[in-house]
Order: structure tokens, then sequence, then C-alpha cells
């Protein structure tokens, strides 16, 4: 089981949480005018890297704060993120 | 079906040549199979299949075995009744016993948007003319003794979807039985070569960069890589719709016949069979999380463990003897990519997420056909790539029957 640092609530284990995937997924700038193409981008392609990968946690059972880690695909290690907010919406 | 003796080699274990017509990537079920049936169908024999490990050593080594072809949308019926249908044939075809057992499955219902969903998905498979009935609790009670039907749990029973030509086979067995005819018609079976990159030149791949050199490919590379193919893809410049979970399961220890069928509950999570040696095999929900690490959070394995007591109340006393994850690529409708790239002569057939092993036969024979004549087979057309553009998407969920 993943141990998961909170920003508000420290290390929590994993079952308090809800996984919300590749952090830093933004919304497009002007819908009216998004392709089909670029709307297939934002919806449904992602990001699935092997190695350290910035992905959205949600503490559910918790303060329910939405929040940004970065962790290894492999090791499953988990780190602050690099370069930005914690809490910025959509990882920034 | 003569006795099976094991003979030390079932295939040659080459080096590789300069350059194939076709290269397939990943030495699992899909891409045995897809050798096989070039083959075979085809009559494309320069072919080699690169493995970065040993064949059948991820997710072929790693599934639950379970075969059926159940699902809800036409697309999906026909294809996954395509290789129902080959599994029917497939130890004569294939001279090995797959112990290919169609001992029945039965998809259970706990709520009452379960009902709705297995109701209408009999009606839809009858239309689809894949065998399909719909068990009120007294007869899942007939059917498998051994489930408790009492209306006194969390998540009673209220009914059941039954396919009895679904069941299970031996895994190991339909990867050596697909290697070794691959083999013997000529095909190149490569372990321990990683494919590390894509020569593409023109917008066209042209080879495969790997850890015993560049192999060139006159015709097409064609991925079947199951959970790397983003890692694949994102050296070739493609972007997936694909995310890589841990899919658990667990076996017990060996006991005594106690259930001939198959048993499957997507609302707890947990599906069971007992193999021919006597294992309970049981299978859980993914993990949330992307990851490549082949193992799973503890927690999936208890919840998944608290189902089936609940379903097998005989169960408890049961050991676990080990438990095991295998990295799947979901999708985001819960059905397979197969097809073009926009890399031209690069194929891909993924996605297949928790629910890959009944599609073996199917998918490597429509995937070869594709390969062979450079357009979709029919069955694979509605599964291409596009779909995630045109927005037609096939959403098996409910059918996938593992929670997503």
């Amino acid at each position: 089981m993943l141990l998961i640092d909170c920003p508000w609530c420290g290390p929590r284990d994993e079952i308090e949480f809800r996984y919300g995937g590749q952090a830093g997924v933004a919304y497009p700038e002007d819908p009216a005018d998004t392709t089909d193409e670029e709307w297939a981008q934002y919806v449904f392609m992602r990001d699935n890297p092997k190695g350290w990968f910035h992905e959205r946690w949600f503490h559910a059972a918790g303060c329910r704060t939405w929040f940004t880690v970065r962790r290894h695909t492999v090791t499953h290690e988990i780190t602050a993120p690099e370069g930005r907010g914690r809490d910025a919406a959509g990882g920034a | 079906m003569r006795d099976q003796v094991h003979p030390e080699f079932l295939w040659r274990n080459p080096d590789p040549r300069p350059s194939y017509d076709v290269i397939i990537v990943g030495g699992g079920g899909h891409g045995l199979a897809t050798a096989y049936y070039l083959a075979k169908n085809h009559g494309i024999t320069d072919v080699a299949v690169v493995e970065k490990g040993w064949l059948a050593g991820g997710n072929m080594a790693r599934n639950t075995t379970i075969i059926r072809s159940n699902y809800l949308w036409d697309e999906s019926a026909a294809i996954y009744e395509h290789s129902l249908k080959l599994w029917e044939g497939l130890s004569e075809e294939l001279d090995y016993d797959l112990m290919f057992s169609q001992r029945g499955v039965l998809n259970l219902a706990h709520t009452l948007a379960d009902v709705r969903e297995g109701v209408r998905r009999v009606n839809a498979n009858r239309l689809n003319g894949v065998d399909a009935e719909w068990l009120e609790p007294d007869e899942v009670k007939k059917f498998c003794p051994i489930v408790n039907v009492s209306p006194d749990v969390r998540y009673p029973v209220l009914g059941a979807t039954l396919q009895r030509r679904g069941g299970i086979a031996k895994h190991d067995h339909v990867a050596w039985a697909y290697a070794r005819k691959a083999d013997e018609m000529g095909v190149d079976l490569i372990q321990g070569c990683e494919v590390t990159g894509f020569d593409i030149s023109g917008g066209r791949v042209r080879g495969v960069q790997t850890a015993k050199g560049r192999i060139g490919a006159r015709r097409a590379v064609a991925l079947a890589a199951a959970g790397h193919t983003s890692v694949l893809a994102a050296k070739a410049g493609v972007r997936l719709p694909l995310q890589s979970h841990p899919l658990q399961a667990l076996v017990s220890e060996l006991l005594e016949p106690v259930l001939d069928c198959v048993v499957m509950s997507n609302a707890v999570h947990v599906y069971v069979s007992q193999a021919h040696k006597g294992e309970l095999v049981m299978g859980a929900g993914i993990d949330a999380y992307n990851s490549y690490g082949q193992r799973g959070s503890f927690h999936v394995i208890e919840q998944q463990m608290s189902a089936a007591l609940e379903l097998f109340p005989v169960f408890e006393r049961v050991r676990v003897l080990r438990t095991w994850a295998g990295i799947v690529d979901v999708s985001p409708d819960a059905s397979p990519i197969i097809g073009h790239t926009p890399v031209e002569n690069l194929y891909i057939n993924a996605g297949w997420g928790t629910g890959g092993f009944k599609a073996t036969p199917g998918s490597g024979w429509v995937y070869a056909d594709t390969i062979a004549n450079g357009r979709p087979h029919p069955l694979a057309e509605p599964f291409a790539l596009e779909r995630f553009t045109t927005g037609a998407l096939i959403d098996e969920h409910g059918a996938a029957a593992v929670a997503h």
C-alpha cells in the first residue's frame, strides 16, 4: 500500500485517497474553437510513462484536498512535485 | 488428443536475421497467435517475434484464464465470439491439449442496476447469436451450489448471467502451442531482445533497434506489448489513450474439486475458478494508480478476499498460496485498439485491459489479417484508434466484469 503525503494532513494510507491521473491536463482555452483532434487529446490521450509521473490525488476520506505528487511508476516512490504547486488546480 | 509428452524444446532459439517482412513486438499470447495466423492464413512466414523477456512471461503467465464472449455491443460480441469459436477447435488445430474447459461462466448481479444491465446483456447476446441465459438466485444456487445466495448479506446475489460455452484454458499450453506451430512454419521467436527504438523515415517505420542490434522490417512492425504499449509507442512519437495499471490475482493451496464453473462479480470485485490442478484462481479489480511495477497494494487483495468469502463461505479456511500482479493497458472505453497508427506500417493491438486472454485467438486472427492486407479486418475496424477522435466509443465497462 502506498503512503501518500497529503499537504494538509501529512502521510496517510492509500485507502484514504482517490486517484486523479495525470496532473497538468488543462481545459482547452477556447472550447468553441477546439478541433475534434484537440478534444481527443484533452479528453482521452494521457502520458503513461515508465518512470517519474506527476499525478493528482484526492484525500477523499480526509481533508478532501486535491493535490499533485511526483511518483515513480516502477518503484512507487513518492516525492514532492518538481517546480509546481501541489495544490494548483490541474497541477499547473 | 494424444497424451502430452513434453519435449525439451518446442521451438528453436535463433539469432535475429538482418531483416524480416514483419516484426511482431511482444512474445505473449497475442503476439504468438498473430505470428501463427500470419503464417497459416496468409503464407507470411518471414516473421520475427521479438520479446524482451521470455515467451509468454508477462500477462500471459499472470491472467486468470477466463474465456467468454458475452459482451454487450455488436462490435465486441462479434470479435469475442469469433475468438470463442476459434477456442472451440484450437486444441485439435494446434495439436496440443489446451485444457479448454467450457464449464460455464456466471456473472453475478448484486444490485437492481446490475440486474437490469445483466438482463439487457443476455438479450443483446442472444440477438448476436451468443449463448446467454438469465438465472434467478435459486437457479444460481442450483448451477453453483457453493455460492451463498442468502438475502442476509451486504451484497446479496439477485441473479446472474450464464454463458455455458464460457470457461477456462491452460494459459501456458496456449502460448506454447502457438509458439511451436509458428516456429515450425518458419517464424523466428527471439527472446531476450528488447525493442529500444524504431527506425522511422518519411513517416514510415523501416525497422526496430533492439538489444540484439537493428532488425529491418520490410512490410510491418506490429506492436503486441500489452501494458508496455504506451512506452513503445512513445518511442515512435505516438501518444495513446492507454493507462497501465496493476491487476492482481492470487491462487489458493490445492484443493479437492469444489467449484466446477467460473463465477465473476463486477460489483464486489472478484472472479473465481478452480484450475485443473486444484488451486482456486481469483482475480481482483485493478489498482487505481498507473504502474509498471508488476505488484499492487495489499488492500486490493484484502477486499477481493472479503468479497470471495461473502460469496463462498466454504472458502473460509482456505490458505492463499501466492499473489501477483500483471500490468494491464486500460483504454477509456474498456475496449481494445487494433489497427493503424499515425506511423505508416506501424500497427497497434493493445488496450485489451483486464480481458485479453479470452481474445487471444480472435485477436491474433484479425491482427494478422490487418497486417497482411494493410487494412483493418472487418471485425477490427470499429476498434481503430480514430474512434477517440470521432467519438464512436465501444463502452464495455459493464461486460468487462473487472472494476476499472
